[in-house]
């Protein structure tokens, strides 16, 4: 283990002979074992508490403690500080030895796993940690990569191996790595075993994506790049074997150097708490200086001449250097204002939220079994604060599953399912999908409910059975049989897949393909189609059609695009045909559906010929090949006869328009920012009702140049100026940037939605410019962002974050969503999809959108809430407690004599009063959860940092000080007189302690017990234990056996007795508990009824169980009267009906069929599913495949 | 009644030159009413920090339990009266060597002629925890006082060593309520301490019966130089201790406030109820 800690200096280059240890220990370079843990047993005491030394807290409290230990100085014995000191101090070191433990623990997992070393010619098994620079290392399928590896060879041919980077990246797909040609022949252990290239390298460095070396072997030179290396952390995958030398080893690989510690977040009340104890502090030494000034003063005037009965200590020799001592002296009296219990509660506190959280069974997910889960204990409260929520889409809001909802075919609409009455169903009463059992080729999984559909397939109808032929010519999908009727496609979007799949189950199922021919098996019969053409898909085209032959030699063309396209290049014979199907297009659209228009064209011959020609030669042009591709496209395209229209949901995730719509009730904007297109992403707005058609307008900024942006920018920003205007709230344009800011937010009147792209955002991003965008966009109800780069989303964050002064919040679920989610206050990572990364990266994790309600609305403002609550009681016990010193300075000759027994000062905060005011802190609530949700606007007050600012802090502050001028002059005015009932004195310094005491503790509980809105058994238990603990404790401390024990420590002996014995203390205690607290009541009872807030409210309505029936929001999907309708969204890039033409992506499947027939049957199907999509999802990868062959 | 003597036409004023030793004066005072049951009589010091931080750490609590060790070793806390000639001081430590001790004697002018002493009782006036468990003499059973106190000396300030405050052994030594009472710091620079009881003798008679007295001061204990006061007190008790009219008026007055109070809230209460109870939660 010491090995990993040693330190080397910064190498220049790295130098690493494979096979040859000796020569590469020259180098020292890092073993493959990795430390992530701090400590070991010796080490860990000290280093620990070196570093809790380090918080300015802690050492703070040790710079007191050793104030207390100067005799001259000392107020306090050194045990009130040291006492609670100590806890703290156990507490986290506690805290950080399991934390270590883990890691220790982990760590050693990994680095005993095994694997296989090539030494001496001799594949041995070798620890992890045991695996040094220039060793080869003999990987097999799935196992973990054990260091950063220079591929070697491989079982596959050409050195090609698979990798998975899933722990890396977060991508899921599998990745290729080749060995450099010289190398993947070494591919048995003699061969390797005489290997002895050097290579030389860059240094260890954290970029996963870039790598730059030479190998020097038989005197030649072969260049290396990432393509070449197997990272530590990835998995193999596909790929039988392969041998790779070892170049970085554990902490020098890259895994290791990317893990860097996280920022540690902290929340607004974090650092409004810091500013505050800094005040509290200064104030502290305010009072100190001006108690050591009355010190100075009356030991000139009166301490001088007091010295007859106490003379000055002998190092005393002036009043100034007394009054210089008694600062230092009050200063520890007074230190309890800032208690050392605070940081340590608000930690417990979180805590319990943050369990709260993970325990939360409205939050779980049952279909994958994921529970919501705090990741960073420390930002609970900021959840109450949530202003603007920045939300990736696909993934988050949608579930990215397309499915086959509705179509209209010739004029009639399917897909609507009515029960026995004939009404039209609702969700959730649907009654059974229809059965597909006739299909023996049918997707199990696919669900459709209207059976007239499948009668109308089966009753032959000519439409019918063209439209499913279309859907299952008309696609680039690629087919995949895994065993006789186990089909599975592999769809470039999920909604070719879906359409594919859809005319699949009505009988049409597309089977297989090769670049020339489309077999199809129709309702039964297997029919192979002549494919002549594919027309691609493009952005400016929106549409992709196929030229197929039929096997009776008739040509046809099938396209499918998007509505507003599609629908101008029909026949004119088919108007009224059109007309209806517009109607039902605008049904779906409405739904919030993605439609497409599906159409054909019959081509004779001759002019099919012709057109082949002309398509030749536009291929071939040299110059504008693009353009003269595309308008030959757009001359066979048109006079189309119209089939029908698809409509195909973008499957949102459960609750998600109701979550949003329920977010934006509670004030929060919600900007969408996705790397999908402006229309999916529009689509989606609506859909998930961030847009409406009541909304006022949408603005739509997608210029391309500064110029562009800004225009339309300030366009948006006059169109919503000039209505306000008209709404006549006598608003008047104001030129300064700064003050429009706040002047249009509040001016605006109606609702807008902004909606801006990529290269739009870039411009818009620029500084001159930013404040114009986020004026404009905050002025907007809703903002959508869409081709938006994964750094541009952090931009935007950034944006907002600077200039609003707001509490953001990102949600997404991939790795393009990590850098917003690290730069946002607040980061959730959706869980249970692809990738990790995200979840990583974030504070909190579900499965779930429409669990971020619950989240924000219940937790976070619980947790606001609570921790204001608790922090707001936290200064006024500590002020009530600490200031009547302050006041009794000016009766004991500014001497720093305490008020209270030493021992109350030590317990006070730890024991008396600690645990009412955390169980507050944790379990109470102002409202119960469902009427948080009911009354969104609840959420506002955190959103305004209403409950604890610094106004709220100097309201406590100063109840705190009028309680502590209470609690030390009413005991004084009744003891300056008083006499106990046997006649003795009773103002003595020992009672007058105990009653004070007593009193501030039974004034603390009851002012607890009126904070506390929400009681549970935890409550009355901690509240009610404290005081019997005080009272226990404090006769436990008077009494004669302690005092017989330790006379000079138990001074107080039988002063609980005769003290509380005599009824004026008693008296005495209720008065000063009656004037502490009757102002208080009296306050709130009229805050009540004067001024209620809304929690009020729905206190009060929920008290006299007066059901008051919320105005109903009617959170069902209603059909949006459509004006507007979705564009054809497919997702998927250009060009691939170029490969399928070509024929490159087949060849691969094919050849690796061949050369994987030798393997068990059960994986190579696998290895070749996994493959193919691989291929699929990179064209760069496909582009390597031919290689093989 | 104050005999601190700085008023020039106050008997006591004579005491305050230093060089009148021992000095005795004699304040004459009328009782308006007499006061029934058990009369208590106090001194009072003003001005007088027994409260002061370095004043009321200056003991040693286990010396004064009996301690043997602690009584011939003080602890550090009793500096600057820890050690006096090389010897332990017992009862060290500023508060012991600052002892009230002027002695008070109180005389009934019956007759011109022949003032009849009132019988003030010296026991009693202590807490029951304070004389028989905190406060101790060495250990030693029959063994003569001072030779229990032997190889300490007196407190600087002291006239006589500490075994020699009382001939009765039960109120001797560091178990004398006086030094007790004294002992017990009071909490504010103006306090009175218990002196003497005067128990009332038969339900018939007053304790102490309307008319003139006068006050037989051994004028001790200086307060002059640093602006003291002493008074001597004399008050009877009821169930809740002596006379407190602060409390009193604080409860009065509280009381009243919060009747206002309640009255102003209710009226408040009435008026808005309604408002209230059908105030829309308005989203």
């Amino acid at each position: 283990m010491a090995l990993c800690a040693k330190k080397r200096p910064p190498e220049e280059e790295r130098r690493a002979r494979a096979n040859d240890r000796e020569y590469n220990e020259k180098f020292q370079y890092a073993s493959n074992c990795i430390k992530t843990s701090k400590y070991n047993i010796l080490t860990f005491l000290p280093v620990n508490l070196f570093e809790q030394f380090q918080e300015v807290a802690n050492t703070y409290f040790l710079f007191l403690l050793i104030l207390q230990l100067i005799p001259q100085i000392s107020s306090l014995s050194w045990f009130t500080t040291i006492v609670p000191l100590v806890l703290v101090l156990t507490i986290t070191a506690v805290k950080d030895a399991t934390d270590d433990y883990f890691r220790h623990k982990s760590d050693n997992q990994v680095n005993n796993r095994q694997s296989q070393v090539l030494i001496n010619g001799v594949l041995q098994q070798e620890q992890w940690m045991n695996v040094c620079v220039g060793d080869i290392i003999k990987l097999e399928n799935n196992q973990f990569v054990a260091a950063d590896l220079l591929l070697l060879s491989s079982s596959e041919p050409h050195g090609l191996c698979y990798i998975e980077t899933a722990e890396l990246d977060g991508e899921t797909n599998m990745k290729v790595r080749q060995a450099i040609p010289v190398t993947s022949e070494l591919g048995d252990i003699s061969k390797l075993a005489k290997f002895d290239g050097e290579v030389i390298c860059e240094p260890p460095n954290n970029k996963l994506d870039k790598f730059s070396g030479t190998l020097y072997w038989k005197e030649n030179k072969f260049p290396l790049s990432n393509q070449n290396m197997l990272l530590r952390g990835c998995v193999l995958r596909n790929t039988e074997w392969c041998f790779g030398l070892v170049i970085f080893a554990g902490p020098d690989t890259k895994l290791m150097q990317n893990s860097g510690r996280t920022k540690f977040k902290r929340t607004s009340i974090d650092r409004l708490m810091n500013t505050l104890v800094l005040w509290i502090f200064g104030f502290l030494v305010c009072m100190g200086v001006i108690l050591a000034i009355g010190n100075a003063i009356w030991e000139h005037e009166v301490g001088t001449r007091f010295q007859v009965y106490l003379p000055w200590d002998e190092a005393v020799d002036s009043a100034f250097f007394s009054g210089f001592l008694s600062f230092w002296s009050y200063i520890i009296i007074l230190n309890t204002v800032v208690p050392i219990s605070l940081y340590v509660s608000v930690e417990v506190i979180r805590l319990g939220h943050s369990y709260f959280i993970n325990w939360d069974k409205k939050m779980f997910c049952m279909k994958k079994r994921t529970p919501a889960e705090a990741r960073t204990t420390t930002l609970n409260e900021e959840l109450g604060q949530v202003e603007y929520i920045f939300s990736d889409k696909t993934g988050t809001l949608t579930q990215n599953i397309m499915v086959f909802n509705k179509c209209s075919i010739h004029g009639r609409s399917y897909g609507d399912v009515f029960d026995v009455l004939g009404h039209k169903a609702e969700l959730g009463e649907r009654p059974e999908p229809i059965d597909f059992s006739f299909n023996p080729l049918a997707d199990k999984k696919f669900l459709f409910w209207d059976p007239t559909l499948l009668e109308a397939v089966k009753m032959g109808d000519r439409h019918t059975h063209e439209f499913f032929r279309l859907l299952s010519l008309c696609h680039t999908v690629m087919s995949e049989e895994k065993n006789e009727g186990e089909l599975y496609y592999k769809a470039q979007s999920p909604d070719e897949g879906a359409l594919v799949t859809a005319a699949r189950n009505f009988g049409f199922v597309f089977r297989s393909r090769t670049p020339k021919t489309i077999t199809v098996h129709e309702l039964g019969t297997a029919i192979t189609y002549q494919l002549l053409a594919i027309l691609d898909f493009n952005n400016i085209r929106k549409r992709m059609s196929v030229i197929v032959r039929n096997p009776e030699g008739k040509i046809r063309l099938y396209c499918k695009g998007a509505d507003t396209i599609l629908l101008e290049r029909l026949h004119h014979s088919t108007q009224e045909l059109l007309n209806t199907t517009t109607d039902h297009l605008n049904e779906y659209a409405g739904e919030g559906l993605r439609t497409l228009v599906l159409a054909y064209k019959d081509l004779d011959e001759e002019y099919y010929e012709e057109w082949a020609e002309r398509r030749l030669q536009a291929s071939l042009a040299q110059d504008s090949r693009e353009d003269r591709l595309a308008s030959v496209y757009e001359e066979v395209e048109s006079d189309m006869v119209l089939l029908g229209a698809t409509a195909i949901e973008d499957k949102l995730q459960q609750g998600v328009p109701e979550t949003i719509a329920l977010l934006t009730l509670a004030n929060i904007k919600i900007w969408v920012l996705t790397g999908d297109k402006q229309e999916t992403a529009v689509n989606i707005g609506y859909s998930c009702k961030m847009l409406t058609d009541d909304m006022t307008e949408v603005f739509i900024v997608t210029g391309h140049t500064v110029l562009e942006v800004r225009e339309e920018l300030r366009k948006a920003r006059e169109k919503m100026m000039d209505s306000s205007r008209t709404v006549g709230n006598g608003f008047t344009y104001q030129e300064k940037l700064s003050s429009k800011l706040a002047s249009v937010l509040e001016a605006v009147a109606g609702e807008y939605a902004l909606v801006i792209n990529g290269h739009s955002l870039a411009h818009a991003l620029e500084a001159d410019m930013e404040l114009e965008f986020l004026e404009t966009a905050c002025a907007c109800k809703a903002v959508i962002c869409c081709r938006v780069t994964p750094l541009q989303k952090a931009q935007v964050v950034e944006l907002v974050k600077k200039y609003k002064k707001a509490v953001t919040l990102a949600i997404g679920d991939g790795a393009n969503d990590v850098s917003m989610i690290k730069t946002a206050h607040i980061g959730v990572g959706i869980s249970g999809q692809e990738g990790i990364q995200a979840v990583l990266a974030s504070d909190y994790s579900f499965s779930q959108f429409k669990f971020l309600q619950r989240l924000l609305l219940v937790h976070g403002r619980w947790s606001y809430l609570r921790m204001c609550k608790f922090l707001c009681y936290f200064f006024y016990k500590n002020f009530a407690f600490t200031m009547v010193h302050f006041w009794f300075g000016f009766f004991c000759g500014f001497s720093a004599q305490t008020v209270y027994d030493q021992y109350f000062i030590t317990l006070y905060n730890i024991v008396y009063t600690s645990l009412p005011v955390l169980a507050m802190g944790v379990f109470d609530q102002d409202v119960p959860e469902q009427r948080s949700m009911e009354y969104p606007k609840l959420y506002e007050p955190g959103q305004l940092n209403l409950l604890f600012n610094k106004r709220e802090f100097f309201i406590c502050i100063a109840q705190g000080i009028y309680t502590s001028v209470l609690m030390f002059f009413i005991p004084y005015g009744v003891f300056a007189e008083a006499t106990r009932d046997d006649g003795t004195q009773l103002a003595d310094y020992q009672s007058f302690a105990v009653t004070v005491a007593t009193s501030l503790v039974i004034v603390v509980s009851v002012q607890i017990g009126l904070d506390t809105g929400y009681w549970t058994a935890i409550n009355h238990f901690f509240i009610w234990g404290s005081l019997a603990v005080y009272f226990a404790i404090l006769f436990a401390m008077h009494s004669n056996g302690l005092f017989d024990m330790f006379p000079n420590q138990f001074r107080f002996v039988g002063n609980a007795q005769n003290t509380l014995a005599q009824p004026t203390v008693w008296l005495t205690i209720v008065l000063t508990t009656v004037v502490c607290i009757m102002p208080v009541v009296a306050f709130r009872f009229l805050r009540l009824h004067l001024k209620p807030d809304l929690s009020d409210t729905v206190r009060y309505t929920q008290l006299v169980r007066k059901k008051q029936k919320a105005q109903h929001r009617c959170m069902r999907r209603v059909g949006r009267t459509g004006s507007r309708r979705s564009g054809y969204a497919f997702s998927h890039q250009e060009g691939f009906g170029e490969l399928i033409m070509s024929g490159k992506n087949m060849r691969v499947s094919s050849l690796a069929l061949s050369s994987f027939t030798t393997r068990s049957s059960s994986s190579w199907i696998e290895s070749l599913r996994r493959k193919k999509s691989d291929s699929a999802s990179s064209p760069s990868g496909g582009a390597d495949k031919p290689l093989k062959g | 009644i104050d005999y601190t003597g700085t008023d020039p036409s106050s008997p006591c004023n004579k005491c305050l030159s230093p060089n009148e030793t021992p000095c005795v004066c004699t304040i004459n005072f009328t009782l308006e009413q007499s006061f029934e049951g058990n009369v208590f009589m106090y001194y009072g010091l003003s001005n007088f920090y027994q409260n002061h931080r370095r004043y009321v750490k200056s003991r040693d609590d286990s010396q004064l339990n009996g301690d043997p060790s602690a009584l011939l070793n003080p602890s550090k806390e009793c500096e600057p009266y820890r050690r006096n000639e090389d010897k332990p001081i017992a009862p060290c430590g500023a508060i012991a060597n600052s002892m009230f001790n002027d002695t008070l004697e109180l005389f009934l002018v019956g007759n011109e002629s022949d003032p009849t002493p009132i019988i003030l009782k010296k026991k009693g006036i202590a807490w029951w925890t304070d004389k028989n468990v905190k406060f101790r003499n060495p250990p030693g059973g029959d063994i003569p006082l001072e030779e229990r106190f032997k190889g300490t000396t007196k407190p600087v300030n002291w006239v006589k060593p500490v075994y020699m405050l009382d001939s009765d052994q039960d109120n001797n030594g560091f178990i004398n309520e006086d030094f007790i009472v004294w002992m017990r710091t009071a909490a504010l620079p103006t306090f009175r301490k218990l002196y003497r009881l005067i128990e009332r003798t038969n339900d018939l008679h007053p304790t102490l019966p309307a008319g003139r007295y006068y006050l037989n001061i051994t004028y001790n204990y200086p307060v002059h130089s640093f602006d003291g006061r002493k008074r001597m007190i004399l008050s009877t008790i009821s169930w809740m201790g002596g006379k407190n009219p602060f409390l009193g008026i604080a409860y009065i007055a509280i009381g009243s406030i919060s009747f206002l109070l309640g009255v102003v809230l209710l009226v408040i209460n009435h008026k808005y109820r309604n408002s209230s109870n059908t105030a829309d939660i308005t989203i």
